[in-house]
């Protein structure tokens, strides 16, 4: 993200603000962001409390600290919360391998190889990313149904090594597109085949898009809540969002602290690469819109 | 050294320019390698996993959704045909589908506007030579990264309950509220908010689009004296049109796809009194919960149809307002 680059031109004077309509700005930014950030920062506090205080205390600071909440929480839904996020974890870490490498190599034949219909192909990509998943959720179902993968990991997993997530395969040809043509003739001259080439030079140079990808499809299948809702229905193969769905029916005890608690915990991963990675996930964001 | 262009490895180039004869030999035989390299079954090879994708798990699944559509079918037991029994049976005697089409078209409807609205208007904000630009710009964006999570519904459900943070920011203003999520008249709205609140992708991609504007056009402005408002009006959202265009569709598109929020905030029951059914929650029920795969089915195709329907006259209407500059 570069900053606006200041200039002598009348523009400049239009954007850059005199000394009080400056701070009138940044009071409204200031002013929206609390807005959005408060609800997470009283999920934080909230789980800190003890459950007595959480709706009749509604201030930031909690009067007394309660951090049980949190090993509350971690075993009090049956099986321990460790358990949950290694699911997860299994599920997210096959989905990246998958769209990392089907998603790759499909972008590879759309950016540089010449093939019969490609531009029909293409488009075929191009509208399956408009296709709304629940069209085609129960023939789905019904197939890993008949291959005995219900409460297995496959169908959340399997479909990622067949590029389904078309927005990775168009956020990789745009990558893809921007590399200079010249360095995979020069290779293609000393005799390199595609595959060579797809692996020396164009993935080593396609790298922040694979980082891209990596984050986003982490994120969006840590929450993908109703494919696992549907494929995963025993207790000990749940994942953080279907454990965390079992507070939802203990909310008439007194475990709003831990469920708080536990929320906090489940959008950690989420948080983190947030803060690593904030710049390159609003950029990805950006530019795949830019070019859409 | 030569550098083959793109279309001679496509074997359509023009005829190797006239050069002596063992180096044009040379240059063809390079050439026919080249393409024997990047055409024949090579392309196929890279795309093996995404056919495989696109025919077994898209295009089959969605005539076998059609097939299905037209029987009664639960999982168990074979497929039965009942010909369009599902669909009369969808339009004319199932008051809660009409409930579910009511709550998501109002869903749509409410949030779209308002969440593109805000994410131009805060845009806007961002787009100057302010210090701390992308400080505000990564606050934003969060709610859109974490918005699908289970955890966030969790948390709205808290926020807008009866003793929640919605009615104690309520109390400063000396309102007494209710519990907006148990009422069927508000419900439906703290989704709304729940969508709104997630503003930050079309912002991002709003200001992506406000950098690139021609500044040679806003400088001609300012030297006419165009006030803030015209320059708005006249210049911004003209140029900008394209991306409120490709917001609006992957918007609505997203809307009426929106499951997990419904899920959570009515514990599975899209009540009170369905207000809170969206399709896809009712489309999961009729599925996964009573099993009725081939009512759940002809949803699916009903829901796809007017995406699809919304897509397209959103690209027609476009011809109208889009504003491209070639």
């Amino acid at each position: 993200m570069s900053a606006f680059t200041p200039n002598a031109s009348p523009l400049n004077k239009l954007r850059s603000l005199t000394g009080s309509r400056r701070i009138l700005v940044h009071t409204l930014l200031i002013g929206v962001a609390i807005v959005m950030l408060y609800p997470l920062l009283w999920m934080l506090s909230s789980s800190l409390k003890p459950d007595t205080e959480i709706f009749t205390h509604p201030g930031l600071i909690p009067n007394k600290l309660q951090p049980e909440n949190y090993s509350k929480g971690w075993s009090g839904s049956g099986n321990s919360f460790s358990l949950y996020i290694t699911n997860s974890l299994i599920v997210t870490i096959g989905a990246v391998i998958g769209n990392v490498i089907s998603c790759s190599l499909a972008a590879f034949a759309f950016a540089r190889l010449e093939f019969r219909g490609k531009k029909i192909w293409f488009g075929l990509m191009l509208g399956t990313l408009m296709l709304p998943t629940q069209a085609v959720l129960i023939p789905q179902y019904t197939i890993f149904y008949n291959l005995t993968w219900i409460n297995t990991y496959l169908p959340l997993i399997v479909p990622k090594f067949l590029a389904v997530d078309a927005f990775f395969i168009f956020l990789m040809v745009q990558f893809i597109r921007s590399i200079p043509r010249e360095l995979d003739q020069a290779a293609m001259m000393d005799g390199a085949n595609p595959l060579q080439i797809y692996w020396k030079i164009i993935l080593p140079l396609m790298k922040p898009a694979l980082i891209t990808t990596t984050i986003f499809t982490f994120i969006w299948t840590y929450d993908d809540f109703l494919h696992q809702l549907v494929y995963l229905q025993q207790n000990d193969k749940f994942t953080v969002p279907l454990g965390l769905t079992l507070f939802l029916d203990q909310t008439s005890g007194s475990s709003y602290g831990a469920m708080f608690a536990m929320s906090t915990i489940a959008l950690a991963p989420t948080l983190i690469c947030f803060l690593f990675f904030q710049k390159r996930l609003v950029e990805g964001m950006a530019t795949s819109g830019m070019k859409g | 050294m030569t550098t083959a262009k793109s279309d001679e490895v496509a074997g359509q180039g023009p005829a190797a320019p006239a050069t002596p004869a063992d180096r044009r030999e040379r240059e063809r035989m390079r050439r026919r390698a080249a393409r024997r390299r990047g055409g024949g079954w090579w392309p196929y090879l890279f795309l093996a996993p995404w056919f495989v994708g696109l025919f077994g798990l898209t295009i089959y699944p969605m005539l076998d959704s059609l097939y299905l559509s037209f029987t009664d079918f639960d999982l168990l037991s074979p497929a039965k045909w009942v010909g369009t029994e599902n669909y009369s049976r969808m339009f004319t005697d199932d008051p809660v589908f009409w409930d579910s089409v009511h709550a998501t078209l109002l869903y749509v409807v409410v949030s779209v506007p308002l969440k593109l609205a805000l994410a131009l208007g805060v845009a806007m904000l961002l787009n100057r030579d302010l210090k701390g630009i992308g400080l505000y710009r990564a606050a934003f964006y969060l709610p859109s990264l974490l918005g699908g999570a289970v955890a966030i519904a969790i948390v709205w459900r808290q926020v807008f309950g009866g003793d929640g943070l919605f009615n104690d920011f309520l109390g400063w203003f000396g309102i007494k509220g209710q519990d907006w999520i148990s009422s069927p008249d508000s419900a439906l709205y703290t989704l709304v908010l729940l969508a709104v609140w997630q503003f930050g992708t079309p912002m991002v991609i709003f200001l992506a689009g406000l950098k690139q504007l021609p500044k040679d056009v806003y400088e001609a402005a300012a030297i006419d004296g165009a006030r803030p408002v015209t320059r708005f009006f006249r210049i911004t959202l003209p140029l900008l049109t394209p991306i409120v265009f490709f917001n609006l569709v992957l918007q609505i598109i997203d809307a009426f796809k929106t499951f997990t929020p419904a899920f959570v905030i009515s514990n599975g029951t899209g009540g009170p009194l369905n207000s809170t059914m969206l399709y896809s929650l009712y489309l999961y029920k009729k599925g996964f919960t009573d099993l009725q795969m081939g009512y759940a089915s002809a949803l699916a195709w009903v829901l796809f149809l007017v995406i699809a329907g919304f897509t397209a006259v959103n690209f027609v209407a476009s011809r109208y307002w889009v504003h491209y500059d070639d």
